[in-house]
């Protein structure tokens, strides 16, 4: 079989690509990255309309060839590459966006791809009396247009027609960029063998996002510019106006201007409302509440369920099975660590489907248009928002989001900062924390669980934007940071993306956090269950050696050698030698086994907990909340789980970087151990300041 | 000289020129370009960034980037 032909999605943001994507390839795509960097790259199959295989790699959205931020990037870099570039483009315009969209169309015609147009959006462009003459276009652009719906997908058996005949690409530019540096694109053509115009001009403007390109080539090309004159700068911008100007003629020719009386659009009335003086805020901070109410009230019997059956699965295992090491290792170890990622996913994907519902209905953009000059005052800029909001989920995506943010010393800060904002790994263990010690009423009508957890996120939220400013202080910038962003329409939520978005999301937390949790689970249940030497084989006899045997009941007894074994198993004594250290934040050695191992990544503390608590006690009955709630403290007799304890924790968590995929995400993004290392040390070390400072003022 | 700063609520200006050659690039692309129109449609709740209809679209801006555009 023929490797199956490739096409490159490509257009502005909120053109309505990840529509035509999703309606394309379905659920059969897959997030992975571009080499050599980080930006997500969406790839998917579909079918061409008479059935033969298709790739689709979905490209950043971008409002040029000339990229402002590393996103960006990425499409110019995969269209320059004979080896990346795919072997048909589909360029999505939105049609009542039509001028805007055009100035990216004819710079990608012009690097002479064989392409197809894509309009989308039309229903709005007639609205506002646009009358667009595709064939007309088509003539103008010199490549095949073809009007498609991204709601309903109506148009794309048109298009999937050329995916078996792939056009024919342009035979001549749309604008001569010979005129302005005939001299620079002769030379290069000779020197590089290259036959586009545009392209061999474009190695003038843009030499360091050409895949491949050795120093010496670099060195020679700056050579070129010089001899021939070369001025970036001033080229760049007479291209662009003299695109444009192209293309007030084309408009000209190919659409009809209606005179519409000129209503007040339904953006325009939404955004008096959105981005009123006080009514914005109060907008914004109120959706954020209702965010986390959704998030607690609409998970918790989900999560109730999921709990318990895992619980119960344990239990069931451990009678059916035959009882052994293997036995207990699954029953234990696995189907308990299992339990502690599963159990995240109704919340996960609530959180998910509300960022995405944020996004997609154009909201998003006003909340960076509205937090600009707030966050400003922080060291950070309106766009860092988002990172931050999407941090809510999990810092990886956040951290890569920052992407967006063209200012080199913002999106260091930004990327800093953005652990500190309550992920959704926390949530579990924010979860069993809170329902230990916040009692389940109503105050006000709202669920007193949800507001304790709307607090901890407010203070990760906060104390972020504290350690921004402090970061913004320390940090030196040499380029300008600025904000020129589209404010899109708003429009309904398309249902398809959003779900498409949580399964995806939803998909890869569970597999790339349940691959850690998992191992994290199986190595633990063997560090708690095995000891130096024979400690463990002579337990029993241990034990009845300490105590009187006489007035101990038969259960009484066995809890004492199972508390035993675990507290002379590796983790045991691991953990005894790091309690002098956390003694003072209200820790015992059991919690510090939780702790420590969170290091790896912190939804780990539940699955530990489980493991921990189903060794050291009667095996597979109850769920992980009623073991913790029934933990003794040795030292005083009452509940183990105290108010402070449970608050301490809880503020270690807040602040503590315990996520390994953090720190090396953060790594690969700002390309030195620097600043992981400083995010690990400075998170942790306020982790304990403030673990102390809350445990010695509750206790 | 009066820049797209200075504009009122509402106000609809023609482009005239740039006062700052890196940043015109981007207001460029964004379809910022001599002789359109630039309408001041809002601006954020303290004051900046500032909302204008520009090449039929809405585009946000710091006021620090709309002084750069210089309207007649």
């Amino acid at each position: 079989m023929s490797k199956p032909l490739t096409i490159g999605l490509i257009g502005n943001p909120n053109a309505g690509k990840s529509s035509i994507f999703n309606h394309l390839t379905g659920l059969n795509q897959k997030v992975g990255n571009f080499p050599g960097v980080t930006v997500d790259k969406k790839e998917g199959f579909t079918h061409s309309f008479e059935g033969s295989k298709c790739k689709l790699i979905d490209l950043p959205g971008t409002y040029s060839i000339y990229p402002r931020s590393l996103d960006e990037q990425v499409v110019f870099e995969t269209l320059s590459c004979p080896k990346l570039a795919p072997d048909l483009g589909v360029i999505v315009l939105d049609a009542s966006n039509l001028k805007r969209n055009l100035l990216l169309c004819t710079q990608i015609i012009d690097l002479g791809l064989p392409l197809v147009v894509v309009l989308t959006m039309t229903d709005l462009a007639e609205k506002r009396g646009m009358e667009i003459d595709v064939p007309q276009l088509a003539k103008e652009l010199g490549v095949p247009v073809l009007k498609v719906n991204g709601r309903t997908g109506h148009g794309l058996e048109e298009l999937k027609k050329f995916f078996d005949r792939p056009p024919k690409q342009r035979s001549r530019s749309m604008y001569a960029v010979s005129e302005l540096a005939g001299d620079f694109i002769e030379e290069v053509k000779g020197e590089f063998s290259i036959s586009n115009d545009y392209l061999a001009y474009q190695y003038g403007q843009q030499r360091f996002a050409i895949p491949n390109l050795t120093e010496r080539c670099k060195e020679k090309i700056c050579a070129i510019k010089k001899a021939t004159n070369f001025k970036s700068e001033k080229f760049q911008a007479k291209e662009t106006v003299a695109r444009y100007r192209l293309i007030s003629e084309i408009i000209k020719r190919s659409v009809k201007q209606k005179v519409i009386e000129k209503k007040v659009s339904a953006t325009e009335k939404l955004d008096k409302i959105f981005t009123h003086k006080f009514g914005g805020y109060l907008i914004f901070f109120g959706l954020l509440f209702l965010i986390f109410q959704a998030i607690y009230e609409w998970s918790s019997v989900p999560m109730d369920m999921i709990d318990e059956s895992f619980a119960s699965l344990s239990a069931w295992l451990l009678q059916v099975l035959p009882s052994g090491p293997l036995a207990r290792l699954i029953a234990e170890g696995i189907v308990p660590g299992l339990g502690g990622i599963v159990i995240f996913v109704p919340q996960i994907a609530i959180l998910f489907v509300c960022i995405s519902l944020l996004e997609e209905s154009g909201y998003m953009a006003r909340v960076v248009f509205m937090m600009d000059k707030i966050m400003r005052k922080f060291g950070l800029n309106g766009r860092s928002i988002v990172p931050l909001i999407s941090s809510a989920a999990c810092a990886i995506p956040a951290v890569m989001a920052a992407r967006g943010i063209e200012n080199h010393k913002d999106r260091l800060t930004t990327i800093m900062v953005a652990p500190l904002v309550s992920c959704s790994a926390r949530l579990p263990v924010y979860a069993i924390l809170i329902a230990l010690v916040v009692p389940d009423k109503a105050w006000l009508g709202f669920n007193l669980q949800g507001i304790a957890l709307l607090g901890l996120y407010l203070l990760g939220f906060f104390s972020a934007l504290v350690a921004a400013l402090v970061f913004s202080k320390v940090l030196k910038s040499g380029q300008r940071s600025f904000l020129v962003m589209e404010l899109p329409h708003y429009r309904m939520p398309r249902w398809r993306n959003v779900m498409v978005t949580v399964f995806e999301k939803s998909k890869t937390f569970v597999l790339e956090a349940g691959k850690v949790i998992m191992a994290i689970s199986v190595i633990l249940w063997a560090l708690a269950s095995y000891g130096p030497g024979d400690v463990m084989e002579k337990a029993e006899e241990t034990v009845s050696r300490q105590v009187d045997n006489a007035g101990l009941s038969q259960a009484d007894f066995d809890h004492k050698v199972s508390a035993y074994k675990l507290e002379n198993s590796y983790a045991g004594r691991f953990g005894k030698a790091i309690e002098p250290a956390i003694a003072p934040l209200g820790y015992d050695w059991k919690i510090g086994i939780a702790i420590v191992s969170s290091f790896a990544a912190r939804e780990v503390f539940v699955g530990t907990m489980a493991t921990i608590y189903s060794i050291g006690s009667d095996a597979g009955e109850g769920t992980i909340l009623d073991r913790m709630r029934a933990e003794k403290n040795p030292k005083t007799g009452g509940p183990m789980y105290t108010t402070a304890v449970a608050f301490s924790l809880l503020i270690f968590y807040v602040f503590a970087m315990q996520c390994m995929s953090t720190l090396a995400i953060v790594y690969r993004e700002t390309k030195s151990w620097k600043w992981p290392v400083i995010q690990l040390f400075y998170m942790s070390g306020m982790a304990y300041a403030f673990a102390f400072a809350v445990y010695q003022w509750l206790s | 000289m009066r820049t797209a700063a200075d504009l009122k609520r509402g106000e609809t200006a023609v482009i005239h020129g740039f006062s700052d050659d890196s940043l015109s690039l981007k207001l460029l692309e964004m379809g910022c370009l001599p002789g359109e129109f630039i309408k001041l449609q809002f601006t954020a709740p303290l004051g900046d960034p500032v909302a204008v209809e520009v090449s039929d679209y809405q585009l946000s801006l710091r006021k620090d980037e709309a002084s750069v555009i210089i309207i007649e």
